[in-house]
């Protein structure tokens, strides 16, 4: 990596990043040994494995462009909840095989989205990961997207489910596009595009995947979330327990 | 992960698929196809006795490798690094993939997935015990894959040359993963004994509690053994229990030296006659125990596993009927 002058913006965006690959990662790898059928085990297993090694990419390039000697695992492991910058709809509880594959499902074409224009990216590094990551999001939202349509198009029961779903994880997509000052800075920068401006494109993604699942999309509402700004859902610092618990009890012990 | 079949006197036949019929000339035909080491595959004719006791063996690996993603499954979300959750997520994601391959290899023989996973959530069919056993701490998911990954390679081996086809293929796979899984359960030891007491202090600690259901994975000894001549004969059981474990002991105290960790036996010891190590009584109280579901973790494991496939029959059912409207839709359509 060159020489740049690194804006606190810059990290910020990049731990945004690397949060949301962290958080669902999390929660993807709680279905392992779970899942409704064995073939369902090793995507979610492989899903989450994606997600991991992306997070474990950010995390160290965040790190670097720090400047303060912060690892990926010091960066996963030993920060508080408001220092963590993912979505709130990461966090949230898996729930059942619907709610976790309509959450994949839009938070993975926003992804791909996101991947796209970062490829292109001032930030060197960061263009490679995004050139690594589109090919696991474009799966993760192949994967997510034909199980949305089954689910939707299935039985009474799974079209109820995936309709619950949608309605309870529909609100807290419109975090994605909220407009911050961190996206001026850095789009101005040419490191990223400001998420806002995915929003046209995001919809064009999923609203025919839905339509074809035969899913009401339901109407916006004053409904916001704010993990991306720090602060989270209840459910965060449970997930944060249990995921930090080793570097919390063991500190500095190497595994 | 692991298994032998293990031959239980009160089991019933776990799932029944097509009856052969008996045939001398195809009997003698089979019987020389085996002495002359070749392979039997799908489609040949084989003796009834030989179908069952293949679907029994394999469909009990499977549901081990199954239920042996629960006790490591149970570390995950605790994994005290990204780069060793990284590698437990994938380890466990194998272990699913050596299900899959078994199960498919059972398939061969005219038994369903679902009949066979009907057997296991029924509790009539077995998995191997050692995944009855809890994992407390990080140091075990370290052991399980040294130990138990380590066993489970000693008894496998020679199955990838068993004469069934298929299972000798999908073995072939499945141990080359296996010993992957063994040297990162190792290094993970080697990085824990190079930290502080406390984490020395865990490894011992795990080593304890799984030496002696590791040596336990090698089934009674010969001497207790029901059908293993036949199976020799099949070439489905190449070498005794005994031998293996043997084997087994002589590898693994190596190891223990080189970490730095002591088995929990005072009776090993070196004994240069034999060229082996001597090791001490195994309690088989404790093995059967187990295997007749008094384990600590046999009720929960089972539970587990039956919880993950009722609460996914909503899912299952939705992909069916799915299919089910889009082939009349393609079919009017057409
Ligand atoms: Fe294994
Ligand atoms: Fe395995
Ligand atoms: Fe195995």
């Amino acid at each position: 990596m060159t020489q740049q002058m690194t804006s606190p913006e810059h990290i910020e965006y990049v731990l945004r990043l690397g949060d949301n690959a962290l958080i669902l990662g999390q929660r993807l790898s709680e279905w392992c040994g779970h899942a409704p059928v064995l073939e369902e085990d090793m995507a979610l297993a492989n899903m989450s494995l994606d997600l991991i090694g992306q997070a474990r990419m950010l995390l160290t390039h965040a790190g670097r462009l720090e400047g303060r000697g912060r690892d990926e695992d010091q960066l996963a492991f030993l920060r508080t909840e408001p220092n963590y910058r993912n979505l709130t709809l990461c966090e949230l509880p898996n729930q059942d095989f619907a709610r976790t594959m309509v959450r994949n499902f839009l938070y993975s074409s926003f992804q791909k989205l996101l991947w796209e224009r970062l490829m292109t990216s001032s930030d060197a590094e960061l263009a490679a990961i995004a050139a690594k990551s589109i090919k696991e999001a474009r799966y993760h939202a192949q994967h997510a997207g034909d199980w949305v349509i089954r689910l939707g198009d299935g039985t009474a029961e799974s079209h109820a489910r995936a309709q619950g779903a949608l309605d309870y994880l529909w609100p807290y997509t419109a975090e994605f596009f909220a407009a911050t000052p961190v996206d001026d800075t850095v789009a101005a920068a040419g490191v990223g595009p400001a998420w806002s401006e995915l929003e046209t494109a995001w919809e064009a993604l999923v609203l025919p995947v839905l339509a074809e699942a035969t899913l009401t999309v339901p109407a916006r509402t004053p409904f916001r979330s704010y993990g991306k700004f720090g602060r989270h859902s209840e459910h965060m610092g449970h997930l944060l327990a249990e995921m930090q618990i080793m570097q919390r009890t063991y500190p500095g012990a190497q595994w | 992960m692991y298994t032998q079949a293990l031959d239980i006197p009160q089991q019933n036949t776990e799932a029944k698929g097509p009856r052969t019929i008996e045939n001398p000339a195809y009997q003698a035909e089979f019987d020389a196809k085996i002495d002359a080491g070749g392979y039997i595959e799908a489609k040949d004719w084989m003796p009834e006795s030989y179908r069952k006791t293949l679907v029994r063996q394999i469909s009990q690996h499977a549901h081990s490798e199954i239920v042996g993603m629960l006790p490591e499954g149970n570390w995950i979300t605790r994994a005290p690094t990204l780069k060793r959750k990284a590698i437990l997520l994938a380890k466990v994601q194998d272990e699913g993939g050596h299900g899959l391959y078994l199960y498919a290899a059972a398939e061969t023989l005219g038994v369903s997935r679902d009949e066979l996973l009907d057997a296991l959530h029924s509790g009539r069919a077995k998995y191997s015990s050692i995944f009855n056993y809890p994992t407390l701490t990080w140091a075990d998911i370290g052991v399980v894959g040294w130990l138990v990954d380590g066993a489970a390679i000693m008894n496998q081996i020679p199955l990838c040359k068993c004469s069934y086809g298929p299972y000798a293929r999908a073995m072939v796979r499945i141990c080359k993963e296996e010993s992957f899984h063994q040297r990162q359960g190792y290094d993970l030891l080697l990085t824990m004994m190079k930290g502080t007491q406390e984490q020395r202090d865990m490894v011992q600690d795990a080593v304890n509690r799984w030496w002696w259901p590791s040596i336990m994975m090698f089934g009674p000894h010969d001497k207790d053994s029901t059908h293993s001549a036949q199976s020799a004969r099949w070439g489905i059981k190449r070498i005794s229990n005994d031998d293996l474990r043997q084997k087994f002991v002589d590898a693994t105290v190596e190891q223990a030296k080189v970490l730095g960790v002591t088995m929990p036996d005072p009776e090993l010891k070196w004994n240069e006659a034999r060229g082996h190590y001597d090791f001490g009584a195994i309690d088989w109280d404790e093995f059967w125990n187990v295997v007749n579901g008094h384990g600590q973790g046999n009720v929960d494991r089972l539970a587990a596993r039956v919880k993950a496939w009722d609460d996914g029959a909503w899912v299952r059912e939705a992909a069916l009927e799915y299919a089910r409207k889009h082939d009349a839709r393609d079919s009017q359509a057409a």
